[in-house]
């Protein structure tokens, strides 16, 4: 990689050894994938929790602060595993709360900013189309490049707080145009109703491209999907199809037209996604009996209006006494849904909304042996790929089928597949 | 395929040669969805590497899936003494290769042919990321490496 004399001066230890080292790692990952250059970024965003991190993610933040480390651009962090006021009462394991105590501590020496949220783009901070950042979590690179036009590859939490320690990041990917053509086309035929049936479409796009390096460009998606459904589409699409990036022809800002999106290529192949398809792929997660263990709203964080979405279906109903009920957001919604009465009537019904965390970062088995959950319910289709690896039973159905099954314990007959 | 030969290449990639066993994998891999990160211990129903443990051995994957979770997994693993040696990906994303050049561990991409069809599991390797090369040292089944 060619080097600025600033970045000359960085890797020379001009500005500490944390800086060196970070540098060092940076051009280690952008020689790998033939970077010329670093750039600029304005803003960071970190996964930086104990359940993701462990003990040697740990020891290696108090190494960085022993360094005396401190970041040059603003950097939030991501959603963690805890919520601290709560997390008695979902039997969160009290050793991991103080640890994560003492991290978020930590990261604050750094100069982080634990905001603790996975819809940063939708709460803290709108980045603008061509503006380069570094951002983990793939749901918020999924929406920086697709919806925002601005610029970010995966940054997993220690190549983020590299970039936050030295302020660049390497050029490769999703930083430079040619990355950014549409490779494989998808016609929507679908009808989408619901958070669940857009985290379905972004689970069959994310099935059938599996690539990081491809981007699927979407037509005829009729209307104006609102922000919390692209949400919940790319949030699923970066999940199941470890993508980065979508275009949505007529929606997202590089792709006004076809011949935009794909950049005058010609797509790879070409998918159409119609009501069977969505169909399919909900048949993919089946019941596996009637009674419902846990109902979760979640990843990606609940937007004020998804929340107040729930209270109006929950009317005023108590949740089933053998099924649990959980919402998680971030701080800044939560305080919000408070003010507005919404998370009382949730904690009323018997529900617990959470903040700071999302939860499938909460040690989900553990707190299913806890409770005795097995058979979890949800609209989160980024849920229902990642709780499978923890062993326990995702059923995707959709959000008001998700509330009348909180309240009766059961999964509604129509909403069976077996 | 002669022994000491280079029976897959690709593009430098990054780390210290290193010898072990190679483990192939038909499925794509993510260490959150896929991995129990406390043992290293491929976890999720069906995948192909079902109850098998990575410790040790040079891993291929075709591909993988998801998560930023893979930026300090690796490390962790090292930290747990249950770490892959070398991972050898066909096609890869950045949160991998930022978590393996974290960890210290080797790692490549792109490599062709495709490994099923030259080795198979258990066979004795040199990873040699500098260079883009890997080696077969011994089959599977036979003590004696090249010596």
């Amino acid at each position: 990689m060619r080097l600025t004399d600033r970045e000359e001066r960085l890797r020379a230890g001009e500005r500490g050894e944390a800086a060196r080292l970070a540098l060092e790692q940076q051009i280690a990952v952008g020689d790998f994938f033939g970077a010329e250059r670093f750039v600029p970024v304005t803003n960071v965003h970190m996964m930086g929790d104990m359940e993701v991190m462990g003990d040697a993610g740990f020891a290696f933040i108090e190494r960085l602060v022993n360094l005396g480390a401190r970041f040059v651009v603003p950097v939030t962090t991501n959603a963690r595993c805890v919520d601290f006021e709560r997390a008695a009462a979902v039997r969160q394991d009290p050793a991991l709360v103080a640890r994560e105590r003492v991290l978020v501590e930590r990261l604050r020496a750094l100069g982080a900013m634990p905001v603790d949220t996975c819809i940063n783009y939708q709460t803290v901070y709108q980045p603008q189309r061509g503006e380069h950042l570094a951002w983990g979590d793939t749901g918020t690179v999924i929406w920086a490049n697709s919806v925002a036009g601005a610029r970010t590859n995966y940054e997993a939490g220690p190549a983020a707080v590299g970039a936050g320690l030295t302020g660049v990041t390497p050029a490769y990917g999703y930083h430079l145009d040619a990355q950014r053509a549409g490779t494989l086309r998808f016609e929507v035929r679908c009808r989408l109703e619901d958070y669940a049936d857009w985290g379905a479409l972004g689970g069959v796009v994310g099935r059938r491209t599996l690539d990081y390096w491809k981007v699927p460009v979407l037509t005829g998606v009729g209307g104006t999907p609102t922000g919390d459904e692209l949400k919940h589409f790319g949030a699923a699409l970066a999940s199941y199809g470890s993508c980065a990036m979508f275009h949505m022809v007529g929606v997202t800002p590089e792709a006004r037209d076809e011949a935009e999106a794909f950049r005058g290529r010609t797509p790879e192949a070409a998918h159409v996604i119609d009501d069977a398809a969505l169909a399919a792929f909900y048949r993919t997660y089946p019941e596996d009996r009637d009674e419902i263990d846990l109902v979760v709203f979640t990843a990606p964080q609940l937007s004020v209006l998804e929340i107040r979405r729930i209270v109006a279906l929950l009317d005023g109903r108590r949740v089933h006494g053998n099924t649990g009920l959980l919402v998680t957001t971030n701080f800044a919604n939560r305080e919000m849904a408070a003010r507005l009465g919404y998370v009382k009537a949730i904690e009323d019904a018997g529900g617990q909304v959470l903040g700071g965390t999302c939860w499938y970062i909460m040690e989900p088995a553990k707190m299913a042996a806890a409770f005795g959950w097995r058979n979890v319910l949800t609209n989160s289709a980024k849920v229902a790929n990642i709780i499978g690896g923890y062993r326990l039973h995702p059923i995707l159905r959709r959000t008001e089928v998700c509330v009348e099954a909180a309240v009766t314990g059961r999964l509604p007959a129509a909403a069976r597949l077996r | 395929m002669s022994v000491g030969s280079a029976v897959l290449s690709g593009p430098p990639g990054f780390g210290p040669d290193v010898e072990a066993e190679i483990v192939l994998s038909r499925d794509t891999f993510s260490i959150r969805y896929d991995m129990d990160r406390e043992t290293g211990v491929i976890s999720r129903r069906g995948h192909a590497l079902e109850g098998r443990s990575l410790a040790g051995t040079i891993v291929y994957f075709p591909a993988v899936q998801g998560g930023v979770a893979a930026g300090w997994a690796f490390l962790a693993l090292v930290g747990r003494g249950v770490a892959p040696a070398g991972v050898i990906f066909g096609r890869t994303n950045p949160v991998m290769i930022q978590g393996l050049v974290l960890a210290g561990i080797p790692t490549m991409h792109r490599v062709a042919p495709d490994p099923f069809t030259v080795l198979e599991t258990g066979d004795r390797v040199l990873m040699r990321p500098r260079a883009g090369r890997v080696e077969l040292v011994a089959r599977r089944g036979t003590c004696a490496g090249i010596g």
